[in-house]
């Protein structure tokens, strides 16, 4: 036992047994030309939320794969109560409505063609108001903090991420994941330099192999496929070199310590796939840009996302509460509203690794009993979906 | 620690330091903190340094490997004096 080990939250248990944190009823396009009708019915019905996003048709192969996971992982999601789906024709509206029932939760499916945006919207808004009556009287019960799925990933970093929001993540990592938590982490491309670590941080040899060849699979169909540059200005960014970072090897290093010092990785997922090996840390395949990646986790399963940023990213999720921790005492000086957790003390060697780490717990505690994150607080639903290549 | 430190180093093995308060101008008499074992030392700033950006240890020079959290950050292309500024125009990555 720890002293972590008797943390409860107050949380929505679903059907199948996961723990969320939120309860949404989702109004969820298909595809790019249904989001009018999703975005009407949810101007219809108050307390739903739409999810407009910009793909859907005529993708293929395993870029098609990664559409109908991301939509039905979005869906599944324990943060997640009760799903509208709409779509401009039955079939691949039938197979991503089916996908998320999967989880017991009450799902309503839609089409538009043969029926029109209008007809469609009257029939998906009185659906949508059932699920807001019956969603609205679930009820918060005490669940283990273990209970919680957790990701994380850094965005407009510098040199204080490294120093000290990512190392308290990592801090966080290293208490929770023994309690039982199941935690994601990722960022492909951000890895580069800190490979050699990363592949060492693996359960074992053949996760670490694993984990290699995903790596160098990535560097060689995509970065070295299409590289014009160094990637000056896109890894790292113009923002991380406002703030300091100067290579991409310097940035790995800093991204990693999202990890902890003791905390290992114990399988390897696909972009937006959910665990399937049991409770403990996962490495997603995964972007580096900050809402593709926060929105592959949250189809992964993940309830809440723990992001450090150095000068001071905004994103934020419409379905996952994200957590926004900075180091940095200028970004907590011009950027305040957008920061949960300030652990600017490390730099000042006011403040140790271990109880930012502290802090972050608590804040992931308060989060899932119900805190709205500033990102909540400020309207950041940044839903962004990965395309792996052009559709047909 | 009752003064605040200017620069923090992760490592000893490092040779280069990060700039942790803003404003920092050249000629200033830093308290430089190593991470790994809090230990301090002093070292002078030779150029007006944002907060966030790194400062070498001691003298560089081009060819030279930087060093962070202990390991290789990349490579050094211009020589670089104690105490002055290192980024992008001074270093690079060895990859890509």
């Amino acid at each position: 036992m720890s002293k972590y080990s008797n943390i409860t939250v107050h949380a929505y248990r679903r059907e199948n047994g996961r723990v969320g944190v939120r309860n949404h009823v989702v109004i969820l396009p298909v595809d790019d030309i249904s989001n009018a009708a999703c975005e009407a019915v949810a101007n219809n019905v108050k307390g739903t939320l739409a999810i407009p996003h910009a793909y859907g048709r005529l993708q293929f192969g395993a870029d098609l794969d990664l559409h109908f996971r991301t939509m039905i992982g979005t869906g599944a999601n324990p943060n997640v109560a009760a799903v509208v789906v709409i779509g401009i024709e039955p079939g691949w509206t039938k197979r991503i409505a089916d996908g998320i029932r999967a989880t017991g939760k009450p799902v309503a499916e839609f089409s538009i063609e043969q029926n029109g945006d209008f007809e469609t919207i009257r029939r998906a808004s009185w659906a949508a108001k059932e699920f807001v009556h019956l969603t609205s009287e679930y009820q918060r019960e005490e669940c283990s903090i273990s209970e919680l799925w957790v990701s994380t990933k850094c965005g407009e970093s510098d040199t204080t991420t490294g120093l000290g929001s990512c190392p308290t993540v990592g801090n966080m990592y290293d208490k929770l994941l023994p309690e039982g938590i199941t935690g994601f982490f990722g960022e492909t491309s951000e890895i580069t330099g800190a490979e050699h670590i990363c592949k060492e941080r693996a359960i074992n040899e053949e996760v670490g192999e694993r984990w290699y060849k995903m790596w160098k699979a990535y560097q060689d169909d995509v970065i070295f496929a299409h590289q014009t540059d160094d990637l000056s200005d896109s890894q790292p960014t113009k923002g991380n070199i406002e703030g300091g970072l100067t290579t991409i090897e310097e940035k790995a290093l800093g991204n990693l310590e999202k990890i902890g010092r003791t905390s290992r990785y114990i399988d390897i997922l696909e972009p937006a796939e959910a665990p399937q090996s049991g409770n403990g840390l996962y490495f997603m395949d995964s972007s580096s840009a900050a809402a593709e990646c926060v929105t592959l986790m949250a189809a992964g399963g993940a309830v809440i996302h723990t992001f450090p940023t150095g000068q001071g990213n905004v994103v934020g999720n419409p379905i996952v509460p994200v957590i926004k921790i900075t180091a940095n005492p200028r970004t907590v000086r011009t950027m305040s509203e957008h920061v949960d957790v300030d652990v600017s003390g490390i730099l000042r060697r006011e403040m140790t690794i271990d109880e930012a780490g502290d802090e972050l717990i608590e804040m992931i505690r308060r989060t899932a009993n119900g805190r709205n994150t500033a990102a909540e607080a400020l309207g950041h639903r940044e839903f962004s979906m990965t395309k792996l290549y052009r559709s047909a | 620690m009752s003064e605040i430190p200017h620069l923090l180093v992760h490592e000893h093995a490092d040779n280069v330091g990060v700039v942790v308060v803003e404003g920092l101008t050249a000629g200033t008499d830093m308290l430089v903190c190593v991470t790994h074992d809090n230990s301090t030392f002093r070292l002078t700033s030779h150029a007006d340094v944002p907060i966030g950006h790194k400062v070498a240890l001691k003298d560089l020079k081009a060819g030279d490997t930087a060093m962070k959290y202990g390991e290789d950050i990349g490579k050094i292309i211009a020589d670089i004096p104690q105490g002055h500024h290192v980024h992008t125009h001074n270093c690079k990555t060895k990859r890509w």
